[in-house]
């Protein structure tokens, strides 16, 4: 038995190490085989990628080396996927190599594109990546007082992100004492100021005692740069300083390339995790088109799941679990204070009020992502 | 050739149901109906405003067996 993993982030890595303990015997044997393809040697603890824009981290210290996290019973190739050839079972690598599979688990994860916007990746900072959040911290380093408009493309990871932004700003100005020469006006896409009700429930009064301004309903149309304008999609307009942008995002352009799905969404299952029509290909975290948060944590889950139901299949001949929309989100409410939200298809997240030991347990579960990432938590 | 596409956001507290529909405008065609399944009793209201707000077209709200289905026209 084939199993290949493409993709070598939280999803992958999880299913991978959790299938390498699980089937150890059989890997032992040979009568499975466990190979990852994945486009980088390096994983990125992606989360972090906040502080780094605060000045709280360094990049160095998001990675780690990705053939350390793995068990050494994997077998793992740092090289890219490009073609996908699923009535084959079979997959073809940059390289020009094949690999053959009976189980294939595709977590390819997302990207920003912020060039979809006209303006935006021009006159926008953002911190989803290494370089745009030092560049963005640089930005805030050196900002003295003005408007900070904050906008939120569609569809993004981490739907906690823009919380967690608007948290970091007040503290990070507050901290240096200029909290009253900056006025900060956070934009969201729908109705009301986050997506889940509750977060907004919760977040509403917290944002008020922070003096931010709140215009809901503004996706972005266009940036003008020059004159320092966003407008929306809605048809209104907001001057800035200083813009900031949770970007849009869409699935791997590999996923597009090989029509997988469209805007690299992979059509799934929501409760076998399964590709659409196809049922030796499993398909997790942002990869998928579920309506889940796209976030570790639901690739975690996810991973879960795929992982024992793969390993019961070659151990009994069939699955044993469905997902359940498991997603557990930490929410840092500003610099030392932290809640978090969790829930599922069926039950809606119920929000605590932000402690201090809340916000020690998520700068715990910083570095215990690593033990995470390994399948150990 | 116009396409319909249905979005299946039914049980989901994130990112929800009217993210959901924004994200599949995007990949949409002017011209294309969207039909949008939720559990969610908000997006009765919540939908059509955003709809009529930024500009396309409503063509219906039903609510069967528990399920909205609103039905959409993107116009622009």
């Amino acid at each position: 038995m084939r199993i290949l993993i493409v993709g070598g982030g939280t999803g992958g890595t999880i299913v991978a190490n959790n299938l390498a303990r699980r089937l150890s015997a059989e890997i032992r044997n040979r009568k499975v085989r466990l190979t990852m393809l994945s486009a980088s040697d390096r994983h990125m603890y992606q989360p972090g990628l906040l502080y780094v824009a605060f000045g709280q981290m360094t990049p160095d210290q998001l990675y780690r080396d990705q053939r350390g996290l793995l068990e050494p019973n994997i077998d793992f190739h740092v090289d890219p996927v490009e073609k996908f050839q699923l009535d084959k079972n079979q997959v073809t690598t940059k390289s020009g190599k094949t690999y053959e599979y009976d189980i294939l688990v595709i977590a390819t994860g997302s990207r920003i594109v912020p060039e979809t916007v006209p303006g935006l990746a021009e006159g926008a900072e953002t911190f989803y990546t290494e370089a745009t959040a030092v560049k963005m911290f640089k930005r805030l380093r050196e900002f003295e007082g003005g408007r900070i408009a904050v906008v939120v493309g569609v569809p993004h990871k981490c739907p906690i992100a823009p919380v967690e932004l608007i948290f970091s700003m007040h503290d990070y100005f507050k901290a240096r004492g200029i909290r009253d020469k900056v006025s900060i006006k956070y934009h969201y896409p729908i109705g009301r100021m986050h997506t889940i009700e509750n977060v907004a429930k919760w977040a509403k009064p917290e944002f008020d005692r922070m003096g931010i301004e709140i215009e809901t309903l503004f996706n972005v149309k266009e940036v003008d740069a020059e004159h320092k304008v966003v407008r929306s999609e809605e048809g209104t307009e907001t001057q800035y300083d200083l813009l900031i942008a949770i970007p849009p995002h869409k699935g791997m352009e590999v996923i597009e390339d090989n029509n997988l799905g469209m805007g690299g969404w992979i059509p799934t299952d929501r409760f076998k995790l399964t590709m659409k029509d196809r049922d030796n290909v499993y398909v997790l975290g942002d990869t998928t088109n579920l309506p889940v948060s796209k976030t570790g944590s639901a690739a975690h889950f996810e991973a879960e799941v795929v992982s024992e139901n793969i390993a019961s299949i070659i151990k009994i001949g069939t699955p044993v679990r469905d997902y359940d929309g498991k997603v557990y989100c930490f929410i840092e409410a500003g610099h030392d204070r932290a809640t978090y939200a969790m829930f599922n298809y069926q039950n809606p997240p119920d929000l605590k009020p932000a402690t201090k030991p809340m916000h020690w347990f998520k700068t715990a579960y910083n570095q215990m992502y690593w033990t995470s990432v390994r399948g150990l938590l | 050739m116009s396409e319909n596409k249905i979005i299946d956001a039914r049980d989901t507290y994130c990112p929800g149901p009217l993210m959901e529909l924004i994200t599949y405008m995007k990949q949409a065609s002017v011209g294309d109906t969207l039909e949008l399944l939720s559990t969610d009793e908000g997006s009765a209201a919540d939908v059509p405003e955003w709809v009529n707000k930024v500009g396309h077209e409503m063509l219906g709200s039903e609510k069967v067996d528990g399920v909205w289905h609103l039905k959409i026209r993107k116009a622009k």
